[in-house]
C-alpha cells in the first residue's frame, strides 16, 4: 500500500505558524528567563502579530485551498485574519498595566492570547467541518483559562467554570450536528462537497440534515451569544479579567460569525427558507433582550455584555439577509465592533483603576471635567456603539439594515431600528453621567500608559475616520465577499 | 486647480479644528491669523478656480468633482462631491471673499472678548458649512451644509450665552429654522422618491420630462421654499432674524446679512429647473417675496436700534431677491444677492464700528453727530446707504433696478407697485439712520467718548465700500453685451421663457423713475430728520395707532406668541399636569417604564445558576430541533 502525501505550501498557513512559534517562544522564555525579562512579552507578542499581519497582506488575493482541501485561501479568510490580529494586538496593548496591578503579567497570558487567535484563524479559514471544530476548541480552551486567570478572584473562577461547562455542553451539540451532516451527506465533511451532496440526498435524509443544521445553529448561537444561548455572557464578561472580556467580545464573536456565515452561505443555501426564519426569530429576541436588559445594568462590564448580545442580534440580521451586501455588512461591522468595543473596554480598565475598583456606571461621574480626553474617547465609543452618524457604528448599521431591506426583511429592519433607539438610552447615559454629573470626590490620578494611550487614540481615531471615510473597508469587504459567488 | 475644489471648504475646517482644539493655548493674534488665514486661502483658491474656469471651453463646463462616496448602497448614493459651475462659483466667491474681510474685521472687534478663540472656531466652522452648502453637487450634501450653518448660527447668536436675551434668541432661531428644515427634508425625500437621485444635474435633467404644472414638482418646490423661508427669514418665518442681532455684530454682518440668510435664494435659483415647471410655486415665491419686502421695510421705519433697522432692511431686501426669483428673474435675484452682500455687510460692519466706538450703545436716539468723530465709518456708511437706496451708479442701483424692471415686465403691476413702494421706504429709513447716527447734534451720554476704529476694522470697511460702489458694473444694463454677470450665470439657470428684447427707452425711463422714487425717499428723510426734527413726533402724534403697530412690529411676535407659542405652552401645561403625570407616565415614560420593568424582570432570568443556563440551552435546542423537524412534517 502506498500512502500519498499531498503536496502543500507552508506559506498558505504562514500567519498560523508565526503565531504558534511566537506563543511557544513566549512560553519558553517565561520558563527560562529571570523575572525582570518578563516585561518584553507584550512587545514580543505584538511583533508576532505584526509579522502575521504582514504575511496575511502578502497572501491577499490568493484563492483556492491547500493542505488537502482543508484550508481555504480566500480574501474572506484573510480579511478576518486582519480583524482578529487587530483585536489581539489591541488586547495586548490594553492588558499590560492592568495585569501588573493584579501581579499577573505572565508569559502564559500572552501565549494564550496568541493560541486563541490561532484557533480563531483556523475557524475562519477551515474548509472542513473538523477543521472548524478544531479551531473552535483551540480558541475556547485558551479562553476558558484566560477567563480564570485571576485565580484568587472568586468572580474570575466563577466565570471560567461557567464558560467551561456550558462551552463543553454546546460544543457537544455542535459536534453532534456535524456527525449528523456526515451521515446525511453520505460521508463528507468538506464544506464544498456538503452543499450539493445534501441536496442530492435530500429525498432520503432531509430530517437528518435539518437536525444537523439545528445543532450547528445551537453551537454557533452559543459562541456568538445569541438568545437563548446567551445566559453565560453577563456572568463571564463580568467575572473575567477586563482585558480578556474585551478579547472575547471582539475575537470570539468575529471568528464565530465568520465560520457561521461561511457554513450558512456555502453549505445550506438550499435550506435558506428553513434557517433564516429561525434566525429571524433569534435575531429579534437577541437584539431586544440585549438592549432591554442592558438598561437595568449598573455595572459597566455587565452593561457592555448585554450590549454585546444586542450586537450579536444586529449581526444576525446581516446573516439573514444572505446577500452580498449582507456579507459585506458583517465584515464591516465586525471590524467596526473590534475598534469601538476594545476602545470602550480600554476606558473601563483605566477608570476601574487598581484592581477594578470602579466598575459602577456612577463612577464615571465627573470624568468629563477631570479627565476630558478620556471622557471624549469614551463618548466616541458610546456614540459609535449607539450607531450615531459620523462613526463606524452608523455605517455598519446602515449596511446591515440596507442589506436586510434589499432582501425584503422590512419588519426585521424596523425592529432593528427600534432596538437601536432603545440602545441610545444606555449608551448616552454613560455620556450624560460623564459630562453632566459632578464627581462626588476627586477622581484622583488615572494610570495612563503609553501602550494604553496608543490603543485608545488608535481606536477612537479609527472609529471616526472610518465613519467618515468608509470606502476603504467597504471595498476590502466587497472584495472578500467574492469568495461567495453564489450570493 | 479645479481638481482641488474640495480644499475650499477644508481650509476653514482645518482652521476650526486648530482653533477649537488648541485655541485656548494660543495667543489671540495667532488665533486671529489662523482663522482669517484659513478663510483667506479659501478665497484665493476660489479666485484661482474661477480664473481657470473662465478659460475652459464651453463643452468642458460645468465641472463635477467627486471627492469620495460616503455611503453607497444600491440606487442610493451619498457622495461628497462638488459642482463647479457659474452659480456655485459666484456664491463661493461672495462667501469666501466677504468672510475673509469679516474675519479680519473681527480680530479688531472681538479683541477684548474672553471667548476669542471660541468665536473664531465657530466662525470658521460656519464658513466650512456655508462653502459646503453652495459647493455641493447634490441635495444631501447641501443639506449637511444647510444644517451646519444653522448650528453655527445658533451657536453664534447665543455666543454671549450668559445674557438671557442672547440665549433666548439663539433658541428662537433654532426652533423657527427647524420648521423650515422640515420642509427642505420633505422636499428632498420627494425628490429622491420621484427621480431616484439627489444629484442636481441628474434631477434637473430628468425634470425636463415633466409637464409644466406637474403636481409632484409643485409639491417639491413648495416644500423646498418652506425651507427657504426659514433660512432666509421670509414671511411667515422671519421673526428670528431681528432677534438674531443679539450676536456679535460681525456675525450679524456675515451670517445674518451677507451669506447664510441668502442660502434660501441660492437654493431656489439652483432649483430654477424645478421652479419653472411649477407656476403655483413661482407665484407663491413672488407673493411671499413682495409681501416680505414691504412688510419688513415698514417695520424698519420705526426702529431705534441701529442693528434692528439693518435687520429689517435685510429681511426686506431678501424679499426682493425672492420676488425676482418668483417672476423668473433668477439671475437678477442672485445679482442682488451679491451686491446686497457687499453693501449690507458694510452697513453692519459700520454699525459695529459705531457700537465699538460708542462703547456698546446701539440706540440711535443716543447718537448723532458722529460724522466728525468717525470719518471713515461715516463715509463708508454713506456709500453703502446710497447703494441700498438704489442711486446710480452704486451697486444696489443695478440689481434693484433689474428686479423692479422684471417684476413689471414678467410679473404684475402689483408686484412692481409694492416693490417700488418698498424702495421708497428703504431709501427713507436708511437715510433716517444716517441722519440720526452721524448728523445733527451729539446726543450721547457725557461719559461716552466716540472714537474711530483701528485700521484692522476700517480697512475691510474701505474694501467693502469700493465693492459697494463698483460691484454693480458687472451687470450693466441698456447696452447689450455688457451684462457680463447675466451671460456668465446663464448656463446655470433654467429660464422661465426665452430672453426678450426690451426697448431701451422703456428701460431708461424705468431707471429714472426708480431713482426718482429713491430720491424722494431721501429728501423726505432729510426734511424730517435734518430740517425739521420735530416733524417725526408730529407724524407719530397724528397717526398714533399706525405708529403703534409699526413700532411694535405689527405685533407679529405677540401674535405668534398668542396663537402658536402660548397654545403650545398651554397644551404642554395641560399635557404636563393632566396627561403627562397620568397618561404619559403610563405611555411615553411608560414605554420607557415598561422597558425598564421588562428589563428588571428579564434580568431575574439571570439566576447565576449554571444548571438554569444549561436548561435554557436545552430548551433552545428543543425548540429549534422541533421547529426544523416539524417543518419537514
Amino acid at each position: 500500500m502506498t500512502i500519498n502525501i499531498p503536496t502543500f505550501c507552508l506559506s498558505s498557513i504562514g500567519p498560523w505558524l508565526t503565531l504558534t512559534v511566537t506563543a511557544i517562544v513566549v512560553l519558553l522564555l517565561d520558563a527560562l528567563s529571570p523575572k525582570g525579562r518578563k516585561a518584553y512579552f507584550p512587545q514580543l507578542s505584538l511583533l508576532g502579530l505584526a509579522v502575521a499581519a504582514v504575511q496575511t497582506v502578502r497572501l491577499w488575493g490568493r484563492t483556492g485551498d491547500d493542505f488537502a482541501r482543508m484550508v481555504y485561501l480566500d480574501n474572506f479568510a484573510f480579511f478576518f485574519y486582519l480583524v482578529l490580529i487587530l483585536g489581539a494586538a489591541l488586547t495586548v496593548l490594553i492588558s499590560r498595566q492592568y495585569l501588573e496591578d493584579y501581579g499577573k503579567n505572565l508569559g502564559e497570558y500572552y501565549a494564550l492570547i496568541l493560541f486563541a487567535t490561532l484557533g480563531m484563524m483556523l475557524m475562519v479559514a477551515g474548509a472542513h467541518l473538523i477543521m472548524i471544530f478544531l479551531g473552535l476548541e483551540i480558541m475556547s480552551i485558551a479562553i476558558y483559562v484566560l477567563a480564570g486567570l485571576f485565580r484568587e478572584d472568586l468572580r474570575s473562577n466563577e466565570a471560567a467554570i461557567k464558560y467551561l461547562v456550558l462551552g463543553a455542553f454546546s460544543s457537544a451539540f455542535l459536534l453532534f450536528g456535524m456527525a449528523m451532516l456526515y451521515g446525511a451527506s453520505g460521508g463528507t465533511l468538506y464544506l464544498n462537497d456538503l452543499a450539493h451532496r445534501l441536496v442530492e440526498t435530500a429525498a432520503l435524509t432531509k430530517p437528518l440534515t435539518l437536525l444537523g443544521l439545528a445543532l450547528l445553529l445551537v453551537g454557533f448561537g452559543f459562541k456568538v451569544a445569541s438568545v437563548p444561548f446567551h445566559m453565560w455572557t453577563p456572568d463571564v464578561y463580568e467575572g473575567a479579567p477586563t482585558s480578556v472580556t474585551a478579547f472575547m467580545a471582539v475575537g470570539v464573536k468575529a471568528a464565530a460569525f465568520a465560520a457561521f456565515a461561511r457554513i450558512m452561505f456555502l453549505v445550506f443555501p438550499a435550506f435558506l427558507p428553513q434557517w433564516n426564519m429561525l434566525l429571524w426569530v433569534l435575531a429579534v429576541a437577541t437584539m431586544t433582550l440585549g438592549n432591554v436588559v442592558a438598561i437595568a445594568q449598573s455595572n459597566i462590564k455587565r452593561m457592555l455584555a448585554y450590549s454585546s448580545i444586542a450586537h450579536a442580534g444586529y449581526l444576525l440580521v446581516g446573516l439573514i439577509a444572505a446577500n452580498q451586501l449582507g456579507g459585506v455588512s458583517l465584515l464591516y461591522y465586525l471590524l467596526a465592533y473590534t475598534l469601538m468595543n476594545v476602545g470602550a473596554f480600554g476606558v473601563v480598565i483605566l477608570v476601574g483603576r487598581k484592581k477594578d475598583s470602579y466598575l459602577n456606571i456612577n463612577d464615571y461621574a465627573g470624568l468629563g471635567a477631570q479627565h476630558p480626553a478620556l471622557a471624549a474617547a469614551m463618548a466616541i465609543f458610546m456614540f459609535a456603539l449607539a450607531g450615531m452618524p459620523g462613526t463606524v457604528g452608523f455605517i455598519g448599521k446602515f449596511y446591515i439594515f440596507s442589506a436586510a431591506i434589499q432582501a425584503g426583511y422590512l419588519w426585521l429592519v424596523l425592529i432593528g431600528v427600534m432596538n437601536s433607539l432603545i440602545s441610545v438610552f444606555y449608551y448616552l447615559r454613560i455620556t450624560v453621567i460623564m459630562y453632566m454629573r459632578p464627581a462626588e470626590a476627586d477622581l484622583g490620578a488615572i494610570a495612563f500608559t503609553p501602550s494604553m494611550n496608543a490603543a485608545l487614540v488608535l481606536t477612537a481615531a479609527a472609529t471616526i475616520w472610518f465613519g467618515i471615510f468608509p470606502g476603504l473597508i467597504y471595498n476590502l469587504a466587497l472584495n472578500s465577499m467574492k469568495a461567495f459567488p453564489g450570493l | 486647480m479645479i481638481d482641488y475644489v474640495w480644499l475650499i471648504p477644508v481650509f476653514p475646517l482645518v482652521g476650526f479644528l486648530i482653533n477649537g482644539l488648541l485655541g485656548q493655548k494660543l495667543s489671540k493674534n495667532t488665533v486671529g491669523a489662523i482663522g482669517s488665514g484659513a478663510v483667506g486661502l479659501s478665497f484665493l483658491l476660489t479666485v484661482g478656480i474661477f480664473l481657470e474656469y473662465l478659460k475652459l471651453p464651453p463643452q468642458a463646463r460645468p465641472v463635477e468633482k467627486v471627492v469620495y462616496t460616503w455611503i453607497a448602497s444600491g440606487a442610493f448614493q451619498a457622495p461628497v462631491a462638488f459642482l463647479v459651475d457659474p452659480l456655485s462659483l459666484i456664491m463661493l466667491l461672495v462667501v469666501s471673499g466677504v468672510s475673509t474681510l469679516i474675519h479680519i474685521y473681527s480680530v479688531g472687534y472681538m479683541h477684548d472678548d474672553p471667548g476669542f478663540y471660541r468665536y473664531f472656531s465657530y466662525l470658521n466652522l460656519f464658513v466650512f458649512a456655508m462653502l459646503t452648502l453652495v459647493g455641493a453637487n447634490n441635495f444631501l450634501l447641501m443639506f449637511v451644509g444647510w444644517e451646519g450653518v444653522g448650528l453655527c448660527s445658533y451657536l453664534l447668536i447665543g455666543f454671549w450665552y450668559e445674557k438671557q436675551s442672547a440665549s433666548d434668541a439663539g433658541k428662537k432661531a433654532f426652533v423657527v429654522n427647524r420648521i423650515g428644515d422640515f420642509g427642505f427634508l420633505l422636499g428632498m425625500f420627494l425628490i429622491f422618491w420621484t427621480f431616484g437621485s439627489l444629484n442636481f444635474r441628474e434631477v434637473f435633467a430628468l425634470a425636463g420630462n415633466f409637464p409644466v404644472g406637474d403636481l409632484t414638482i409643485t409639491a417639491i418646490t413648495l416644500c423646498l421654499f418652506l425651507g427657504a423661508t426659514g433660512k432666509s427669514a421670509q414671511l411667515p418665518l422671519y421673526t428670528w432674524l431681528p432677534d438674531a442681532m443679539e450676536g456679535p455684530t460681525p456675525v450679524s454682518a456675515l451670517i445674518h446679512a451677507a451669506t447664510m440668510v441668502t442660502a434660501g435664494v441660492y437654493m431656489v435659483a439652483r432649483c430654477s429647473a424645478l421652479y419653472v415647471l411649477a407656476p403655483i410655486s413661482l407665484t407663491t415665491v413672488a407673493i411671499v417675496g413682495a409681501g416680505t419686502a414691504i412688510f419688513a421695510a415698514t417695520i424698519g421705519l420705526a426702529q431705534f436700534d441701529i442693528k434692528r433697522v439693518l435687520a429689517y432692511s435685510t429681511v426686506s431686501q431678501l424679499g426682493y431677491m425672492f420676488l425676482a426669483c418668483g417672476v423668473g428673474a433668477f439671475i437678477s435675484g442672485i445679482f442682488h444677492l451679491m451686491t446686497h452682500a457687499f453693501f449690507k455687510a458694510l452697513l453692519f460692519l459700520d454699525s459695529g464700528s459705531v457700537i465699538h466706538g460708542m462703547h456698546g450703545e446701539q440706540d440711535m436716539r443716543k447718537m448723532g453727530g458722529l460724522k466728525k468723530k468717525m470719518p471713515i465709518t461715516y463715509k463708508t456708511y454713506i456709500l453703502a446707504t446710497l447703494a441700498i437706496a438704489g442711486i446710480f451708479p452704486f451697486a444696489g442701483f443695478f440689481s434693484k433696478d433689474e428686479i423692479l424692471f422684471f417684476s413689471l415686465v414678467d410679473g404684475h403691476l402689483v408686484y412692481w407697485g409694492i416693490a417700488t413702494a418698498a424702495a421708497f421706504i428703504t431709501a427713507f429709513y436708511m437715510f433716517r439712520s444716517v441722519f440720526m447716527t452721524f448728523h445733527g447734534e451729539a446726543r450721547w451720554d457725557p461719559h461716552v467718548h466716540p472714537h474711530e476704529s483701528p485700521p484692522l476694522m476700517t480697512v475691510p470697511l474701505i474694501i467693502l465700500a469700493v465693492l459697494s460702489v463698483v460691484g454693480g458694473f458687472v451687470g450693466f444694463p441698456i447696452i447689450e453685451g455688457l451684462h457680463v454677470f447675466r451671460d456668465f450665470l446663464a448656463p446655470s439657470i433654467t429660464p422661465l421663457k426665452a430672453a426678450e428684447h426690451h426697448s431701451v427707452t422703456f428701460e431708461v425711463a424705468m431707471m429714472i423713475f426708480s431713482m426718482g422714487v429713491a430720491g424722494v425717499g431721501i429728501y423726505t428723510a432729510y426734511k424730517m430728520y435734518m430740517v425739521k426734527p420735530e416733524l417725526p413726533d408730529k407724524v407719530v402724534a397724528k397717526f398714533p395707532t399706525v405708529y403703534d403697530y409699526v413700532y411694535n412690529k405689527y405685533y407679529v411676535d405677540e401674535l405668534y406668541d398668542a396663537t402658536v407659542v402660548e397654545p403650545i405652552k398651554d397644551g404642554s401645561n395641560f399635557l404636563w399636569t393632566g396627561v403627562d403625570d397620568q397618561v404619559v407616565d403610563g405611555a411615553v415614560n411608560g414605554s420607557a417604564g415598561f422597558v425598564a420593568w421588562l428589563s428588571a424582570h428579564l434580568r431575574k432570568l439571570e439566576t447565576g445558576f449554571l444548571s438554569n443556563y444549561a436548561l435554557a440551552i436545552l430548551l433552545g435546542v428543543t425548540v429549534i430541533v422541533g421547529y426544523l423537524l416539524g417543518y419537514v412534517g
